[in-house]
């Protein structure tokens, strides 16, 4: 199957698809590529989604991530994996975020189990999420300067 | 680094930080008033023989009873993820040898899987169940390593001897087909990096076939051993709810009635053609995941029997010249190949941009590999979402209130490896 790309291509070829019809008014941009069907959403209604998209049936949270798009602009996407154990299916979230406002509201208050993750996420990238409970660092030391796995932090020499 | 709103209280608060459960112990002594009866502040870890490697726990007691906890993590990051982006695609497949370095096939395979989503590249049967065969004896030994060192945390020292009895085997085996006991490398993207030897397949069936006969050794020093129940049952409920909320997967979430399995319900590398049951419990404590494993432990040997029953013949990698390394006897013969081998070897391949997401069901849990691509020979982002990481946020919810010597069995029962969870 061919990757479709765009919101109404997307809606024409998956108009049965749960996490198309629960996030229609919400998705700003959509692709279907190689079997995975990726949904993007602003940045301020993240939490909105994750809430529709829980209530569809997308129960369990498997993974926040993050790509940094640098020195490309909007620089950040933020990236969750999003599994149905009923549906057995699994929708990829993204938020895309420009470099000088890299902040978004956590999920924490939708899956606990983003705790981590966003810690990761503001730890290794920067990114800023707001409401979440203990945005501390959590692989780097906590006086480490700068965020390594930003594109412009170097592999190796000095940084 | 933007200034953090302090949580009201550290008690009520899911997975805080060490620095809350230290604020929250000092409030807790001031507010008593009385020198003898205050709460207590323990560190264990990152050097402590239960915490499974580097794993620093910071425990609140009041007595005996946890009061909060906190994990510390971190002291074993290497900066995998990084590494991956300055590497070409076939170079990473070393380094998911040492994320989870208990399971390096089941690393390999999710890597694997990964990037040939992104090159849409089929993969020839007999390679599939290779890798079938070889990722249920991973878990076989994962979990063999799991049982023997969780059963010492206990006290119960014989069966870790016992149980690296058969790993030993085990690791025999690995050694046999990639030449290395740990980190094998032995998946390549397209296949798998070379034919076994001849005698590999009557080593396996001579293993397996003796395999149940260990597990019911191991269960008879165990199952019955009033010890091992007192430490075991009702201790560290988790409820199939929490377990969801805070992302547990595999044989920890299986423990707590939740009915999910990604080789049954999302097969990846032809697993739906194997038949095995999935060993599920409702009871959500430590025997209950110790069940699970041990049952577990059978499914493997089953599906490894099958596959090595069904192996097909053909070809171990897919036909794709300019992703593979050709033959070495080609490589020296035609030159076609040899300059396939020299630009494969000095400047990569090529993966069409795109982004994929790939779960792979680990003796741990969900093990997923989000790889995106730009189009270049370099991935341009790889990143590993782990069981170990998303479990340990509920140690929290499965110790609280309980003892202390607790702690050390819920550790041992969720099956941490440090190694995946700092990468």
């Amino acid at each position: 199957m061919p990757a479709i790309y765009g919101t109404e291509a997307v809606y024409e070829a998956l108009p049965e698809n749960k996490a198309v019809v629960a996030l229609k008014g919400l998705a700003t941009d959509a692709k279907f590529d190689r079997a995975e069907l990726t949904l993007t959403v602003p940045g301020e209604s993240i939490i909105a989604a994750a809430e529709a998209i829980k209530s569809a049936g997308y129960n369990f949270l498997e993974d926040v991530t993050a790509v940094d798009w640098y020195p490309s602009e909007p620089r950040f996407q933020i990236t969750y994996h999003i599994l149905s154990h009923s549906l057995k299916e699994r929708i990829r979230l993204a938020v895309r975020l420009e470099s000088s406002s890299a902040s978004l509201d956590s999920i924490v208050s939708v899956w606990p189990s983003a705790n981590f993750y966003e810690r990761e996420v503001f730890d290794l990238f920067g990114v800023h999420f707001g409401g979440h409970p203990n945005l501390r660092r959590i692989m780097m030391p906590e006086d480490w300067e700068g965020n390594p796995l930003r594109k412009d932090y170097p592999v190796e020499g000095y940084r | 680094m933007a200034p953090v709103a302090t949580p009201p209280n550290a008690t009520d608060m899911l997975n805080p930080g060490v620095e809350d459960v230290l604020a929250e112990a000092l409030k807790h002594g001031k507010d008593s008033g009385n020198a003898s009866d205050h709460t207590m502040v323990l560190n264990m870890g990152p050097q402590h023989p239960s915490t499974h490697g580097v794993l620093r726990l910071v425990l609140e007691i009041d007595g005996e009873s946890v009061v909060s906890l906190a994990p510390d993590i971190g002291y074993l990051h290497t900066g995998i993820e990084k590494t991956c982006e300055a590497k070409f695609y076939q170079q990473v497949v070393p380094l998911t040898d040492r994320i989870d370095y208990l399971c390096p096939m089941t690393n390999n395979l999710a890597y694997c899987l990964a990037v040939e989503k992104l090159l849409e590249l089929e993969i020839p049967e007999r390679a599939q169940y290779l890798r079938v065969l070889l990722n249920e004896l991973t878990r076989i030994q994962s979990h063999l390593v799991w049982l023997g060192t969780h059963a010492m945390d206990i006290g119960a020292l014989t069966v870790f001897l016992y149980c690296f009895r058969e790993r030993e085997a085990l690791l025999r085996l690995f050694e046999a087909i990639a030449g290395q006991r740990m980190m094998t490398s032995y998946f390549r993207i397209g296949g798998v990096s070379m034919e076994p030897p001849i005698d590999f397949y009557d080593n396996v069936r001579t293993f397996l076939a003796d395999m149940p006969s260990k597990i019911d050794e191991y269960e008879g020093l165990l199952t019955g051993n009033p010890i091992w129940i007192g430490r075991l049952k009702g201790v560290g409920y988790l409820s199939p709810e929490d377990g969801i909320a805070l992302g547990v997967t595999g044989p920890p979430l299986r423990a707590s009635g939740v009915d999910w399995d990604l080789r049954r319900d999302m097969p990846y590398s032809g697993y739906e053609k194997f038949s095995f049951k999935v060993p599920v419990s409702k009871d959500g404590d430590v025997w209950a995941r110790y069940a699970v494993r041990m049952e577990e432990m059978r499914e493997s040997v089953k599906i490894a029997k099958q596959a090595l029953d069904g192996l097909p013949s053909g070809r171990i990698v897919a036909d794709a010249p300019k992703i593979i390394l050709p033959d070495r006897e080609q490589m020296k013969t035609q030159m076609e190949s040899l300059i396939h081998h020299f630009k494969i070897v000095t400047e990569g391949f090529g993966v069409p941009a795109g982004e994929v997401y790939q779960a792979v069901e680990s003796p741990r849990g969900e093990m997923g590999y989000y790889v995106v691509s730009d189009g270049t020979a370099k991935p341009y982002r790889v990143h590993m979402r782990n069981p170990s990481y998303a479990t340990l946020q509920a140690l929290e919810t499965m110790c609280k209130g309980k003892l202390l010597a607790d702690v050390v069995a819920v550790i041992g029962s969720i099956d941490i490896v440090l190694g995946e969870i700092d990468r």
